[in-house]
């Protein structure tokens, strides 16, 4: 560039010559050269705000265009990235604590029409009730030449169904792959698993929810594609599982019960190896739920977690061991069960009017002494008594994993006074589930202290806050090992196991008030083996009778106990326990005499 | 000079260009192997449950059980119960092996006449 001097002389000598100053031609050359510089600046400015408007301009493009794109696209998985684990996100299987396959997830297809497609609408639909006979040919040819463009037919076929449809040969029938949930043992266990069905339905794909049982309660675990690989647990083991609902179906058969319910519990991890309730159903076909009549007729009816009622006399051992662990009582003090009795205006009668007299702790469990468990419950008082069964759990519903654990929830006594102290001792006035009683006797079978049942297979055990001490627990196991060997419940005896248990025998309540007279509720509730209880055992039979002697019979004694104790010699071997010897009780020699 | 630099970047782009497509081709090669493999994998895992599945309802408790009772004359299977329990020291131990007697040597025999009358 060539500038332009500020005060060129040859300008400046003609202005000097004519008088004029120089200043002003330099001035004026100063202005000039100030708008060149300002133009070229503002020409540099203009070109940068251009190549940075260029950029903008692209740099926006592209991420609309790749915006565009993806929204206008089909959805890809990722095919050049590293994966490989999460290739199959289908819903995580369920096993038993030996690895043995409880559910898991099978390939099937659905079926549906698209009627506007179809060749021969009519022939479809003839050749479609011919192959499910519970589809109406009427109504289908109605569905096929009506003004509907798509229609769902099945939601699950099988293969030789699917390659039926496939004969037909209609354009307009398509078929929609299908994860389905298969419960390869049929009912076993049915009402843990629960079941599951479809949720949200596509023609590629559709969700499976669990609508009950594990399913339900685990259902965010089960869905999360990380666990695909990784099953779900539970301590159920599948061969106990068998074992104790073929005992139990039989024992409701041979004692003309209307339902039944075991439930097997390892004391000291809480783990719950078997639990039945029947009836059952089929979980691969889950019925409806009952929409009249009484639910707890309904197949779906949880009795082990769902049935609360009172338990009867297996609430006795309760009150006793709290008594011993006060110091209130040993097992050898006597109490006088004399009559009468009454609490707050109300008498207090034994089984059959009976009047056992003067009796040990010890006896009153053996024997099932109402008066002298109410006499033990009244030293006790109202308040340490709620704290204990509070601790057993006895006031809630049970942490167990299924999702009907929650409705379980025990009916307690409104005001609880001496009156209701002295029936809840003896079982009577606080209605439970059998899990509660199952999670109640681990905690006399492990030790003394509490513990919560649990579905899912654990590593060890997992004890709770003491709520008794181990002298207590080992007097109360006493007790219940002496009502087997000559108590209520001599039937109870499985040689090699030593078995230890109390019965109970609870009229049914009314539903419109007041107990049936002829209707019970028989409950056996186990520990074996009682010098070194491993598992508890709880067994209850919903209206039993007995009808092998004269007159029909009901107690537990008669019902329950051979039950139980059927299901323990099958059961027990199972669980790889050896039959042993039990240890001997010493002689009680005492030094009375030093000299 | 200058041409020969313009000659040898036209040669190196070629050279480059040319690179880009074969992975290009071989990238892509690659995508639908892996593509396949992916299919493979997903089906050998859908009949891997599907075996297993059939496993576990071939090997349901109540089959199992009626298969115990139809086949009760050949294999006399009962519910295990506890008289089934075996101790260790109730087995015997298995008789020690005899000796394999090879190459005899005959420690007996008879006196031949003259040896007789040498030791009378």
């Amino acid at each position: 560039m060539i500038r332009v001097p500020l005060r060129p002389l040859a300008r400046i000598l003609p202005a000097r010559a004519a008088g004029q100053s120089p200043e002003e031609i330099e001035r004026e050359n100063r202005a000039a050269r100030h708008e060149e510089m300002r133009d070229m600046a503002r020409q540099r400015a203009e070109g940068r705000l251009l190549v940075l408007g260029v950029f903008f301009f692209c740099a926006f493009m592209v991420v609309g265009v790749r915006m565009g794109m993806l929204a206008t696209s089909d959805p890809v998985e990722p095919r050049a990235s590293a994966q490989g684990s999460a290739i199959s996100a289908a819903r995580a299987d369920i096993v038993d604590r030996k690895g043995r396959l409880l559910a898991t997830n099978f390939e099937t297809h659905s079926l549906y029409a698209q009627p506007p497609q179809m060749v021969d609408p009519v022939g479809a639909a003839r050749g479609l009730a011919g192959i499910f006979p519970e589809l109406e040919e009427k109504k289908l040819i109605e569905d096929f030449t009506g003004k509907r463009k798509f229609l769902w037919i099945k939601k699950t076929i099988s293969p030789e169904q699917m390659q039926a449809v496939h004969e037909i040969g209609d354009p307009g029938l398509l078929f929609g792959p299908r994860e389905m949930r298969l419960y390869p043992n049929g009912s076993l266990a049915a009402h843990v698993m629960g079941g599951a069905s479809f949720g949200k339905e596509g023609v590629h794909a559709a969700e499976v929810i669990g609508v009950a049982g594990v399913e339900k309660y685990f259902d965010d675990y089960l869905r999360d594609p990380a666990n695909g690989q990784r099953p779900l647990e539970l301590s159920l083991d599948l061969t106990v599982q068998a074992a104790a609902e073929r005992v139990l179906f039989g024992g409701m058969k041979i004692m003309n019960a209307k339902g039944a319910t075991s439930v097997l519990m390892d004391v000291h991890t809480g783990e719950i190896i078997s639990v039945v309730s029947l009836p059952d159903f089929d979980p691969n076909n889950r019925p409806r739920p009952a929409t009249k009549g009484d639910q707890s007729d309904s197949p779906l009816f949880n009795r082990s977690v769902q049935g609360v009622y009172e338990l009867g006399s297996t609430f006795k051992i309760f009150t006793a061991a709290q008594a011993v662990d006060l110091g209130l009582v040993t097992a050898s003090t006597v109490i006088d069960t004399q009559g009468p009795m009454r609490v707050g205006g109300f008498p207090i009668g034994e089984f059959r009017n009976k009047n056992y007299g003067k009796l040990t702790v010890s006896d009153i469990i053996v024997k099932s002494s109402n008066r002298g468990t109410g006499r033990l419950a009244l030293q006790i008082g109202v308040q340490r008594q709620q704290d204990f069964l509070k601790s057993l759990g006895f006031f809630e519903a049970t942490p167990f994993e299924i999702i009907e654990a929650a409705n379980g929830k025990p009916l307690l006594p409104k005001r609880w006074t001496e009156l209701s102290a002295v029936t809840v001792s003896y079982g009577h006035g606080l209605s439970t589930s059998p899990m509660h009683l199952a999670a109640g006797y681990a905690a006399i079978a492990n030790g003394g202290y509490a513990v919560a049942p649990t579905i899912i297979k654990q590593n060890g055990p997992r004890h709770g806050v003491r709520v008794m001490g181990a002298d207590s627990a080992h007097a109360a196991r006493g007790m219940l090992r002496a009502v087997v060997t000559k108590g209520t419940a001599s039937m109870g005896e499985v040689p090699g196991y030593a078995v230890g248990g109390k019965t109970g025998t609870a009229d049914k309540p009314k539903s419109n008030g007041g107990y049936y007279d002829d209707k019970v509720i028989a409950t056996f509730a186990t520990i074996f083996p009682a010098h070194d209880p491993q598992y508890v055992l709880i067994v209850t039979l919903d209206e039993p009778i007995e009808t092998s002697g004269d007159e029909p019979r009901r107690t537990a004694g008669w019902t329950a106990v051979p039950v139980a104790a059927e299901m323990i010699g099958r059961i027990a071997p199972l669980l790889g326990l050896r039959p042993t010897v039990e240890p001997a009780s010493l002689a009680d020699i005492t030094l009375t005499n030093s000299n | 000079m200058r041409s020969i630099l313009y000659v040898l970047t036209t040669l190196a782009v070629i050279g480059l260009a040319f690179w880009a497509y074969r992975e290009n081709y071989a990238t892509q090669e690659s995508l639908s192997k892996t593509d396949q493999l992916h299919r493979d994998i997903r089906a050998a895992h859908s009949r891997l449950s599907v075996l297993k599945a059939e496993w576990a309802y071939l090997n349901r408790p109540d089959r199992l059980r009626d298969l115990a009772d139809i086949n009760f004359d050949r294999l006399g299977l009962l519910p295990f119960r506890s008289t089934q329990f075996g101790r260790v020291d109730e087995v015997g131990y298995p008789k020690p092996p005899l000796l394999d007697i090879t190459n005899s040597v005959e420690v007996s025999g008879t006196l031949s006449a003259e040896e007789a009358e040498e030791y009378p």
